[in-house]
């Protein structure tokens, strides 16, 4: 009898090609994502070494960074021309090495976290990695997924492997149900806060609980996607029959037999009885209240219904840090979070970009207007996730209320395309990371969940949405 | 990849906590295509004005500090993305070694295919080498991968810890590529038993 496994363990386990005695370890990779923003150096190595991608039909690349999200860009040209270089750099990477590859011009474009599971790529019990931090998002299927820098983008290229040493394990439970107005976007927000940035380091969570059974799909992969802003080198979820169910039919999920042969495999992925944490963490689903960002880091985290905190209410070196974000951000200990008044409204990103996240927002916003002078975007993160939208008449809504509909991409979320925050201006953002200058330069962000942006892009304020509900 | 094995140079403090790669190398410097030439960005936002004029007070823009081989910073140095450009510009600047009570897991990875060494010690000794570093230029650190230690100006020796593997590669410079191309059999094999466990992957 083996002893018991935590789930990390089995997908682990699963993919180990060979372990030298200190525990180093060479780890295959299933599936490999790329963008254009941190991969020309690695193929550019590939050259130079007389190299080839060894397994391309395991190789996925999208462009997503760096395009931009207006409706002309179907014009086919991009302004900036460094962004075009990159983007044409990759163009050109993935029809030289023979990767899968979705141009801007594909309708199935858009951020490579939304178009991995979107297109059946991503699927339980797989290894998955990219050249992007948020790679965390794919272990909502119950994958081993997490970013790599551009060397190890080479290496995996060129030999299908990572070279890596064994995380902790880290549970996280979230038991009982959320209340109403709380989303899976607050779920881990209220985590982060709880661990603190650094809180993760060292390890892969598993989250469970009943209240994220209770979560889609889609609010699973919101989970997951910030897992990585806790330190954490992965997030998990268990794969049950909602994972299956999304999986099914996409198109490069397994069909017929081969379905039935993977989905039996995929129901032994989830933590034996009396396998081992290293760290259990606990917070009750009703004790989650719908929560927003005040500072510069994802651990500033609190209640809508709260005020913004003082420096001294901190220890250590975060007593600096918090004056450093309190004056970054132009606010005041003290006052309310719910007067804080907001420029720009941004839903979209690999965190909220997907169609629940969309319809979360247009539920808020069906009748009603943005606040006068408000500059409110909508940026959904594939083009089939907006495809849909437009069918399910969200696109109305959103255009409705005064926001703009844009074309797939990271767009502000990153700013490293035309859409970003100017000096001074202050964003209710649904992104996942509000660092200094990550919207634009000397730009704020507040993270919150789509239906809370909405609520501020009515109210020109941070609002507690469950007065709208 | 550039060997390390000992560096005798200027520290410079950098006491913030959570330093993200955001501040390291702010994005608009990500649409290179390059690794080299980042340096001079390095901390951009920090470092100079919109008019692209220093400021002052920034410790890099210090004359004690311009020189800076050795960075000594606040708990979680380097969160957020994955860039590797982080550590290319760090690199790009001259500084071989940050030291920390805490790295982000991918910046910490991303160190070592870089030449750079990442050092992790307990809260007291880092606030001791902070110190060390705020006495300006006359305060040279010698770190020694070999002995994993780093002694301070006033000759004080501190002991640290490194993965025996990251130590090997760094001290020789070592590409990681060509290592793992040395298992080919086995990930051949690896690829032969998973068509047959995992068909549909």
């Amino acid at each position: 009898m083996t002893a018991p496994k935590t789930l990390y363990d089995k997908i682990w386990d699963a993919h180990v090609v060979s372990e030298d005695a200190d525990g180093t370890s060479l780890l295959y990779i299933d599936r490999h994502l790329v963008h254009e923003v941190t991969s020309p150096q690695a193929f550019e190595g590939l050259r130079m070494a007389g190299r080839q991608v060894r397994a391309p039909e395991k190789t996925i690349a999208v462009p997503d960074h760096n395009v931009p999200t207006t409706l002309d860009r179907a014009s086919g040209v991009i302004e900036n021309e460094e962004s075009r270089i990159q983007v044409e750099a990759l163009d050109k990477n993935a029809r030289d090495f023979g990767v899968h590859y979705y141009p801007v011009s594909d309708v199935r474009q858009g951020i490579v976290h939304i178009v991995g599971p979107e297109q059946g790529w991503t699927l339980p019990g797989m290894t998955v990695v990219c050249g992007d931090s948020h790679t965390a998002t794919h272990g909502a299927f119950g994958s081993l997924a997490h970013g790599i820098g551009t060397s190890e983008v080479e290496h995996v290229l060129a030999t299908q492997t990572l070279i890596q040493k064994k995380s902790k394990n880290m549970k996280v439970e979230i038991t009982g149900k959320l209340r109403p107005g709380v989303t899976a976007k607050d779920i881990t927000l209220s985590v982060i806060g709880a661990t603190g940035t650094a809180g993760g380091t060292g390890y892969v969570i598993e989250y469970c609980g009943e209240a994220i059974r209770d979560l889609s799909m889609e609010g699973r992969m919101t989970v997951c996607n910030m897992a990585i802003e806790g330190g954490a080198r992965a997030g998990l979820i268990a794969p049950d029959e909602k994972t299956f169910e999304y999986c099914k039919g996409r198109p490069h999920a397994p069909k017929g037999a081969a379905w039935e042969a993977a989905v039996a495999y995929w129901k032994t992925l989830f933590t034996d009885e009396g396998a081992h944490f290293d760290k259990v963490i606990t917070i009750a689903g009703e004790d989650i209240a719908p929560v927003v960002t005040w500072g510069t880091s994802p651990e500033d985290v609190l209640p809508i219904t709260a005020t913004v905190p003082a420096p001294e209410d901190f220890k250590g070196g975060k007593v600096e840090a918090a004056k450093r974000a309190l004056d970054y951000m132009g606010l005041t200990a003290g006052q309310k979070l719910t007067d804080i008044e907001i420029d720009t409204v941004f839903i979209g990103s690999c965190t909220n970009g997907r169609i629940e996240d969309l319809r979360a927002a247009a539920e808020i916003l069906k009748g009603k207007k943005v606040k006068d002078g408000m500059r409110a975007m909508v940026v959904p993160g594939s083009g089939l996730v907006r495809a849909q939208a437009e069918e399910e008449g969200l696109a109305d809504i959103f255009k409705d209320a005064g926001f703009e509909w844009r074309m797939a991409g990271c767009s502000m979320c990153l700013a490293m395309n035309p859409d970003q925050l100017a000096e001074g201006e202050r964003c209710a953002s649904t992104s996942n990371r509000n660092f200094e200058g990550r919207q634009g330069y000397k730009g704020r962000t507040h993270l919150v969940s789509p239906a809370m942006a909405a609520a501020a892009a009515i109210t020109g304020k941070l609002t507690d949405v469950r007065e709208m509900m | 990849m550039e060997k390390f094995q000992k560096l005798s140079g200027i520290a410079a403090p950098m006491p913030l906590v959570n330093i993200d790669t955001d501040m390291i190398i702010p994005k608009v410097f990500l649409k290179t295509i390059k690794r080299s030439g980042l340096g001079v960005n390095l901390f951009d936002e920090m470092r100079y004005d919109r008019q692209g004029n220093e400021i002052p007070d920034f410790v890099l823009n210090k004359p004690q500090y311009r020189d800076a081989q050795i960075l000594v910073a606040g708990d979680n140095f380097g969160c957020g993305s994955s860039r590797e450009h982080a550590p290319w510009a760090i690199a790009d600047f001259g500084i071989k070694c940050v030291i920390s009570t805490s790295f982000a897991d991918i910046f910490f990875n991303n160190c070592f295919k870089n030449g750079i060494l990442p050092i992790v010690l307990p809260q007291e000794q880092v606030d001791m080498l902070m110190k060390d570093a705020e006495k300006g230029a006359n305060a040279r650190m010698e770190v020694d991968l070999e002995e994993q230690t780093i002694t301070t100006s006033d000759g004080e020796v501190i002991k640290f810890d490194v993965d025996a593997f990251k130590k090997h590669c760094l001290l020789n410079g070592l590409d990681d590529i060509g290592l793992t191309m040395e298992k080919a059999t086995a990930i051949d094999a690896y690829e032969e038993r998973a068509k047959q466990s995992f068909p549909w992957a």
